[in-house]
């Protein structure tokens, strides 16, 4: 197994591009290292992305914050900015795993190692989060929601990796949040993953994104869930139909995390909690 | 020389203070060396290859191409291992069990193994080993593998305790049948009758520590074995016997143990590390990656159990009758047996009949899980029991209470209660300011009781004294909780000097006499009592020095407060020996001065304990919190109630986890699918509040000290505990352990609807 | 196997040099490499913590880094907590409080305890328990390591 440290994206690409073995991204290594240790992959090729310009910085834009690929979980807990911009992608990026886990794991490794129960997924579509991608010859931004296409798979090309990760700035009175449902109180896998945020006008949700994880191949928006609270106050029918809207949206398996029906079930039990938490941060 | 194991009570000078453990500070600074932290000059790395089919003929085991690859020492399977078990079934199924032989019997089933050179080549060299198996029908289910219908695992299992022995065979090892009375006429007394099932799921000891080993076999029959172990005595006697090895020979060293609460008790990897290391002839270190432990060391039983109790409106439990189905794995073992053992013992109920059916399923070899076999069976009847309580309309404590178990009563299964201390514990929670604390919505509270036996055995150990006084003593128990405090303060307070003059080890298999596993909480009772007779010998030989020294008869010596005493009008001018000054001579007076003590340590005592349980549960999701806890327990006399409290609460931790989210889950294909501590679910810290503990002390007539074994009771009231809690949370009983969300929304749901 | 590639780093200050495969994580290059045998192997999969470590200040588990990520970094283990002789504070009260049985998980528990006093001297117990839910530990039940890391961050408060 070789292991390269290139100091640019455009490097790292090259490498993506040239290696005719299997060649994996290292950031974190959280996702990475559990699959060496368990015989799942056999790289001929891993790429730290850890030294590339600007990987591990936050930066402030005016657009709003671009967040390197390379910064781990703790680094988003600690800026101040940042959490007050964005407190549901924070904190759900800061679900994932313990604190040791939080000291290696990123945005973009939980986005690209595509488990449909990835805790930074929901959130991160929910604030209208970009991607953005090198690759040999191009580069190119993408919502974040299209980036998964499966489990385990996303929509990179072979010689194309993760950046930074973009997040608008966002408008005055918006608020998002999320919740996920585990059974113990840490270091379990997403059952069931809810995010929300709201932009309020005169008291009012204005508009609204609602991404549901782990109860589909990939975490997703749900435009009904939105609608369903666009325009009101999220009174309790408010709730009731968003509710119903993400349960109705779920197509979950069966496994030893969660059944079909369960999960369903509570899709809509956490939609309701969170879109109460979004409103609240949201001035509502 | 004979000594007198009566309890004689006392004012004790050092036993019962918290003194720190003398391994303390090797275990912070990361010194402490556990299994996998052993390695010898020219060690190889073994591997094992395991079956990924629960049931299967092994057709056959092509290694060629894995003994060509470079870095590879020596491959084994079972002709490595030959029988040499001579008739001894049970050895055989260990053997059997070590490594596969001609067919495999889970998921996990060791059938072959490779030594090499580093741990990349070992793996190559098991995906280059060629296993041919022939699928065969499985069955992980204990009540499906009691069917007719059932895959049979041994053809030659034919039922025991069944009249008449079935002709054919089946996955049903034993019935057993105990109690006592006339439960019809027990039923007829009564004012209300209650039967329920229950089922709980298999769980793991779930200790931190793989299983490791260091193993170095010499060509004249001479071997090595650096082991975490429970018992490295029953591991040199094992691991010989399968080997071939004369016991003598064969040096079993116990490194410090990361845990073993049963698991540890019993050989997997052991017999295989040394059959590589023979044929390699090298040192072989073969440490268990965490998926291997799950899948293939041993798990508690999973249990299908019904009850039946009936009462009268009172209180009086008139009968009580036990249907209890426990699966041993592959293999058969006693565990419904234990059960049945333990069941209703902490009760006094006149009618009471406990059946239990052990059977064989495609699963690892069951081994013993703290308390083993009494989780399962409290839960069902402590669960029951608060049934009965509310449907009378009387205090659950107070059911209890009405029924509780005293000196004179006899057991289930045989023999009469002498002092013990359930009642007291009862009692110690009624008025406990817990019972008192208001809930909250969504809260409930919850009390149950356990029982568990405790074991003396075979204990040996030696004391000597060194010339500047300061004293070594050698025990045989592997130290699993904090042991070699309590023996260096059983040493010193017999012999009567400082704590820190004291200096504890564990003797390797050379170096001291057969000792039993560190089992049935008989650690520091059986040590214990070794070590106060090998300090009384002690004390004797100090004393005829001291009498030699004074040239005065030996009769007119005393030993007192760490001196000898001349006693009589004659000798009164004779000032004290301490035991310094006595050492400091020995060589001039006779030589080393030591104590030896080799025992079968009898009249274990029983120990009890009543716990109570809060929990909040979400109506929503099913999921519940624990939000307060307190252990009640009986333990004779506490010799460092710092070690004791730790065992009170480790044990009730891992009896939340099992009542809340441990559970092995198998899928139709019969594999395990959560070999690993990210989906096998034990709590973690934030899932846990304090445990407050209550020592309580009622002395066991049949020890020196009173002293009771703690470490295990504790497991078993936490599922009943947890259970009566959620039930008076949220007015649903749950019978299948563990209570996770998904089971407790369901039997909301279910309340809901009903 | 794969050619060993030479790692200088920083472990507890001491400059130390060792060669590793790729494939390696830094917490079997410390075990074996180094031979500093107080990180260990739970589960090597980041479920239990017991192999934690601190790299550049950053409380992680030393099985999922790769041990030539070490090279030019700083590493820090249970065994550089002691200074000259003198135990940590959290060391001290650990033994003090009997908050270790079988001691297995102690290590890992020190490290990420440290780590949290480090940028919290004052945590309250929910987040006490929530810093270190990523070590397991199966005899004690948490309730004496909580107290004894409560104790442990007076004696350091106190001595500021």
């Amino acid at each position: 197994m070789r292991y390269e440290k290139p100091t640019s994206a455009k490097k790292a690409a090259d490498l993506l591009a040239q290696e005719k073995g299997a060649a994996f991204l290292l950031a974190g290594g959280t996702d990475l290292l559990v699959k060496l240790k368990m015989g799942m992959v056999e790289p001929d090729l891993v790429i730290d992305i850890k030294h590339i310009a600007n990987a591990n910085e936050i930066q402030i834009t005016p657009k709003g914050f671009r967040v390197g690929a390379a910064v781990p979980g703790a680094r988003l807990a600690e800026h101040t900015a940042l959490k007050k911009a964005w407190p549901g992608v924070v904190e759900a990026a800061n679900l994932i795993g313990s604190d040791q886990i939080q000291g290696r794991c990123t945005l973009a490794g939980n986005l690209c190692n595509a488990s449909p129960a990835a805790d930074s997924v929901p959130a991160m579509i929910a604030a209208g989060a970009k991607a953005v991608i090198v690759g040999a010859k191009k580069r190119r931004t993408l919502a974040v929601e299209k980036i998964a296409l499966g489990p385990g798979q996303t929509c990179l090309e072979k010689d194309e990796l993760i950046e930074s990760i973009t997040l608008p700035k966002p408008a005055p009175r918006t608020g998002d949040a999320y919740l996920r449902f585990i059974p113990r109180t840490e270091m379990d896998i997403a059952v069931v993953g809810v995010a929300v945020c709201v932009t309020l006008a005169r008291g009012r949700i204005k508009s609204a994104r609602v991404a549901l994880g782990a109860v589909a191949p990939t975490a997703m928006l749900v435009p009904a869930a939105a609608r369903a609270i666009v325009g009101t106050r999220l009174e309790d029918d408010a709730l009731e139909k968003l509710a119903r809207a993400c349960s109705a949206a779920c197509s979950p398996i069966d496994d030893k995390r969660g059944t079909i029906e369960y999960r369903t079930r509570l899709a809509g039990v956490l939609a309701k909690r969170v879109a109460k938490i979004a409103f609240a941060r949201a001035g509502g | 020389m004979a000594h007198d194991n009566r309890y004689v009570d006392k004012d004790y000078k050092v036993v019962g203070s918290r003194y720190t453990r003398p391994d303390g500070i090797d275990k912070v600074t990361g010194k402490a060396r556990y299994g996998a932290d052993a390695s010898a000059p020219g060690g190889l790395v073994g591997r094992v290859l395991r079956s990924p089919h629960p049931h299967a003929k092994i057709l056959k085991i092509d290694t060629a191409k894995a003994e060509k690859l470079q870095g590879v020492k020596a491959i084994i399977t079972c002709t490595d291992l030959p029988d040499l078990t001579n008739g001894d079934q049970g050895m055989a199924h260990i053997l059997e069990n070590c490594m596969a032989r001609g067919r495999a019997l889970y998921d996990g089933h060791a059938v072959a193994a490779v030594a090499a050179v580093d741990e990349q080549i070992a793996a190559k060299a098991l995906k280059l080993i060629d296993v041919k198996y022939k699928k065969l029908p499985h069955v992980t289910d204990v009540d499906d593998a009691m069917r007719p219908d059932a895959p049979v695992l041994h053809e030659n299992m034919f039922t025991r305790g069944v009249e008449p022995t079935p002709t054919a065979p089946s996955n049903i090892s034993a019935r057993t049948q105990m109690g006592y009375g006339d439960v019809d006429a027990g039923f007829a007394e009564a004012d209300v009758i209650v039967e329920r099932s229950y089922k709980t799921e298999q769980t793991h000891q779930g200790y931190i520590e793989p299983h490791a080993c260091l193993a170095s076999v010499n060509p004249d029959g001479t071997a090595e074995l650096w082991v975490t172990t429970q018992g490295h005595f029953s591991f040199r006697n094992v691991c010989a016997t399968l080997l071939g090895l004369d016991m003598a020979k064969l040096k079993v060293t116990s490194s410090e143990i990361g845990g073993g609460f049963g698991g540890k008790t019993h050989v997997w990897a052991e017999p295989v590390a040394l059959a590589l290391s023979r044929k390699a002839n090298r040192p072989v270190k073969l440490v268990m990656s965490r998926e291997e432990v799950f899948r293939a060391s041993g798990p508690t039983s999973s249990t299908s159990i019904d009850i039946k109790m009936g009462a009268k409106k009172d209180g009086t439990i008139t009968a009580a009758v036990a249907e209890m189905r426990y699966q041993g794995g592959a293999f058969p073992g006693t565990w419904a047996m234990l059960g049945c053992m333990t069941a209703f013992a902490c009760y006094d109920i006149r009618n009471n009949r406990s059946i239990g059916w052990d059977v064989v399923v495609n699963r690892p070899k069951v081994a013993a899980y703290r308390a083993p076999s009494a989780p399962m069976a409290a839960f069902a009847v402590e669960s029951t029991i608060d049934v009965i309580a509310k449907e009378i309309g009387q205090s659950p404590i107070d059911v209890r209470l009405k029924n509780v178990a005293r000196e004179g009563t006899q057991a289930p299964y045989g023999p009469t209660y002498g002092p013990i201390g359930i009642e007291n514990t009862l009692e110690a929670v009624k008025s406990h300011p817990h019972m008192r604390a208001k809930l909250k919505k969504n809260q409930g509270r919850g009390v149950a009781c356990g029982f568990w036996f405790n074991i003396g055995g075979q204990t040996c150990v030696d004391l000597n004294i060194g010339v500047d006084g300061t004293v070594n003593l050698n025990v045989g128990t592997v130290d699993v909780g904090g042991a070699r405090s309590s023996m260096a303060m059983i040493a010193a307070e017999e012999l009567g000097i400082a704590y820190d003059d004291v200096k504890v080890s564990i003797g390797d298999t050379a170096s001291l006499g057969h000792n039993d596993t560190t089992e049935g909480s008989r650690g520091t009772f059986s040590s214990g009592m070794a070590t106060i007779f090998a300090a009384r010998d002690a004390i004797g030989v100090l004393k005829q020095r001291a009498a030699s020294m004074w040239g005065i008869p030996l009769e007119d010596v005393e030993w007192q407060g760490g001196q000898a005493i001349a006693t009589g009008d004659m000798h009164s001018n004779l000032p004290a020996l301490t035991l310094k000054e006595i050492a400091a001579k020995a060589g001039r007076t006779g030589g080393p001065i030591a104590g030896h003590n080799e025992i079968v340590a009898d009249g274990a005592g029983m120990g009890f304990a009543s716990h109570i349980c809060d929990v909040e549960v979400d109506p929503e999701t099913g999921r519940s919190q624990v939000v307060r806890y307190t252990v009640v327990q009986d333990a004779g006399k506490a010799i460092n109630p710092d070690y004791v409290e730790g065992q009170f609460q480790g044990a009730a931790a891992q009896g939340i986890g099992w009542a809340l989210n441990e559970e092995y889950i198998y899928g139709d294909d019969g594999r395990l699918q959560n070999a690993g501590f990210l989906d096998y679910r034990i709590p973690v810290c934030s899932d846990m509040p304090f445990i407050d503990t209550q020592i309580l002390e009622v002395p066991n007539p049949n020890h020196p000290y009173g002293i009771r074994g703690v470490g295990e009771t504790s497991i078993v009231p936490p599922l009943g505990a947890v259970g009566n809690a959620i039930a008076d949370a949220t007015g649903v009983r749950m019978t299948h352990a563990p209570m996770s969300p998904p089971r407790v929304l369901s039997a909301l749901d279910a309340r809901d609807a009903g | 196997m794969s050619k060993a590639t030479l790692v200088s780093t920083f472990v507890n200050g001491d400059a130390v040099q060792f060669a590793c495969p790729t494939e390696e994580s830094l917490m079997t290059a410390l075990r074996d490499r180094v031979g500093l045998t107080g990180v260990k192997e739970g589960c090597g999969t980041g479920d239990c913590g017991a192999c934690s470590v601190t790299l550049d200040g950053q409380l992680v588990c030393s099985c999922l880094v790769l041990g030539v990520e070490a090279d030019g970094r700083e590493v820090e283990t249970v065994e550089g907590m002691a200074q000259q002789g003198q135990l940590h504070p959290l060391q001290e009260q650990f033994i003090e409080h009997a908050a270790l049985q079988c001691g297995i998980c102690t290590p890992g528990f020190l490290v990420a305890a440290k780590a949290l006093l480090e940028r919290n001297p004052n945590p309250d117990e929910t987040e006490i328990r929530y810093a270190l839910a990523g070590n397991l530990c199966r005899c004690t039940g948490y309730d004496k390591i909580v107290r004894a890391v409560q104790a442990a961050a007076k004696q350091m408060r106190s001595r500021r």
